[in-house]
């Protein structure tokens, strides 16, 4: 660990006083210490977690005999293939993906316009719009939900779209709950990282007469592909996670997205803690797979309106 | 940012129609959905109805407000609860996340793995953080209270039971979730930091510590800004994890907080919209002081 190349400038950080202990000007140890720091409190916070999936692993009737714990005497996989096919987990899981998908396109897409529209042109308005998205995703959840609730049970949807013909107990109504609701931070980021786009790009488009529509098409959402990556991210983790919004909306157990799906399992299961494990992890997987699938773009496009603006 | 973007006058009919349609469609979705609810609320926080009847709603003034801060014996202990969450998330686990985000930025090796360990609790849903430390906290079963007995404490504490500790074990929990999102957010921004102006530091003699808190602080405002409307914000609006290790039947004695009380009023079978709606506008109020502070310091230079 102590052959990490030392940065150009390193010479010159030599202090010109007697530097405090804490302070020494030796890199390598300061390397050292730094990843003691690291590595100890990343496997403090893997603890809770490794404890799950200790737990996950081994069979009922061990952990019954000889308590939690104690050294294993077998490990399989056994409550994890019953989790999966004693809760109905895919088909709950399937659920969820019919809300988070479209979901996290249409945030998008829709923050994408809204941030490409108060950035790209001079509207007189183009603040305070900004401040209305950007404030309504700071409005705690429980202030919307006894209107939102009876403007649901209000509005009709067509037998294809929805058996129960309303928006109320139906995955468009908390779709386009979690798009309005969501549409501010992204609407925030995105304009932030709009602002970095040098504007004679679009201006030069303009100038060649390309019409609007292909600015923000061919031009300026394809920059973008950094801070989509990152947002897309965080979206998909919030939205597949959330269940104010089901537990709320969404009458019929059956219809509910796989986070509320583990509580019927908590509650069928209660005495089998191990199953329950499994079953929890098995939900995690999606936003694992999404977050190491867009990991290394992750932070770099989370311009969040420091630095270059 | 100087005005040059493209004048609104420049633009053609399709264009404009263009425009008016990217723009029209969030921002009716906007209003319709968070914007009129919102206000329907304040509204129906000046009445009493049970939910069932558009007929049943009946305005009574500030009653539910004299209510709630007189009578409503949940009330005052939900608001400390509230404020010691805020004191305690703004107070460790943000600074924490700070200060692992200035160290993951020291171009060592290994960054990435410490950086999902950390940030892994985010990425887990509340429902599996919470019975992640369901099976720690368990009093006969848990790992907190196995390994407690195997040091020799002997003692069976109930830790989501007691009154006097449940609010302080989903403390932790939530601390081990927010110290990951804010390390993540620092990152980002310290990602965007002029190295040349930590150099330029070094050069003049600032040790790590001087360089962090002189330069490197004030330097990132904006972020600082989000990190503090972040934790003011979670800690006004948490939910999830408190239902969730609360048993997930609403407020539990020791662990009542504003977002819980507002869902007992609203979902359960009590049906005191009104009351609730009363509840979740003193949230709001407060709420808005954290989030007009935010709008206030992020589009001031804007504007001028």
């Amino acid at each position: 660990m102590t052959t990490t190349t030392p940065r150009p400038a390193s010479p010159a950080r030599r202090p010109k006083r007697p530097a405090a202990p804490d302070a020494s000007p030796a890199r390598p140890r300061r390397d050292t210490g730094r990843h003691l720091l690291l590595a100890t409190v990343s496997l403090a916070w893997l603890v809770p977690l490794l404890w799950a999936v200790y737990t996950s692993l081994r069979p009922y009737g061990d952990t019954a005999k000889h308590g939690y714990f104690s050294w294993p005497r077998g490990l399989s996989l056994t409550n994890f293939t019953d989790a999966w096919s004693r809760s109905g987990m895919p088909h709950f899981l399937w659920n969820s993906v019919l809300i988070t998908v479209p979901a996290v396109l249409g945030t998008l897409l829709f923050s994408a316009a809204v941030a490409f529209f108060v950035t790209r042109f001079d509207f007189r308005l183009n603040l305070a719009l900004l401040m209305l998205f950007t404030a309504g995703n700071l409005l705690p959840a429980q202030v919307l939900i006894t209107p939102l609730y009876r403007l649901y049970l209000l509005v009709p949807l067509p037998w294809w779209m929805s058996d129960s013909l309303l928006l109320y107990n139906s995955a468009w109504g908390i779709i386009a709950i979690h798009i309005a609701y969501q549409c501010g931070f992204c609407t925030f980021v995105l304009s932030n990282y709009m602002k970095t786009i040098p504007k004679e790009i679009t201006e030069a488009a303009l100038v060649d007469g390309a019409p609007v529509w292909r600015q923000f098409l061919q031009i300026v959402l394809p920059l973008c592909r950094p801070a989509f990556a990152a947002l897309a991210t965080l979206e998909s983790i919030w939205i597949y996670n959330d269940f104010f919004w089901p537990l709320t909306l969404i009458e019929t157990g059956d219809k509910r997205p796989i986070t509320s799906a583990l509580a019927n399992l908590q509650g069928q299961y209660f005495t089998n803690p191990n199953l329950i494990a499994a079953g929890a992890l098995m939900t995690a997987i999606p936003t694992l797979l999404v977050y190491f699938g867009l990991q290394r773009q992750f932070i770099s496009g989370l311009t969040l309106g420091s630095g270059k603006g | 940012m100087p005005p040059a973007s493209s004048s609104p006058s420049r633009l053609g009919r399709g264009d404009r129609l263009f425009l008016a349609f990217v723009i029209g469609l969030p921002l009716l979705a906007l209003l319709v959905l968070v914007w009129l609810p919102a206000l329907a609320s304040i509204a129906l926080s000046f009445t009493t109805w049970d939910g069932i009847d558009l007929s049943g709603i009946h305005w009574t003034g500030t009653e539910n407000y004299t209510q709630i801060f007189t009578n409503y014996p949940p009330f005052w202990p939900a608001v400390g609860h509230n404020v010691l969450w805020l004191l305690f998330t703004a107070l460790l686990p943000t600074p924490f996340g700070v200060f692992l985000a200035y160290h993951l930025d020291q171009k060592i090796r290994f960054t990435r793995f410490y950086q999902t360990a950390i940030f892994l609790p985010m990425v887990l849903s509340l429902a599996v953080v919470g019975f992640v430390w369901e099976i720690v906290y368990d009093p006969d079963t848990g790992l907190l209270n196995s390994v407690l007995d195997a040091a020799g404490a002997g003692h069976h504490i109930d830790w989501l039971g007691d009154p006097d500790l449940n609010l302080w074990a989903v403390l932790i929990a939530s601390a081990w979730r927010h110290t990951g999102y804010i390390m993540i957010l620092y990152l980002a921004g310290l990602k965007s930091f002029d190295p040349a102006l930590e150099e330029a530091a070094a050069l003049d003699g600032a040790n790590g510590r001087q360089t962090f808190f002189r330069v490197v602080l004030p330097a990132l405002k904006p972020v600082n800004v989000i990190i503090v409307v972040v934790t003011v914000m979670e800690s006004l609006r948490a939910f999830d994890i408190v239902y969730v290790l609360g048993g997930g039947t609403g407020s539990k004695p020791g662990m009542e907080l504003l977002s819980l009380l507002i869902t007992d009023n609203i979902i359960g079978e009590s049906g005191h919209i009104g009351y609730g709606s009363a509840l979740a506008v003193i949230l709001l109020l407060v709420s808005l002081a954290a989030i007009g502070a935010f709008l206030v310091q992020t589009f001031r230079k804007e504007d001028a």
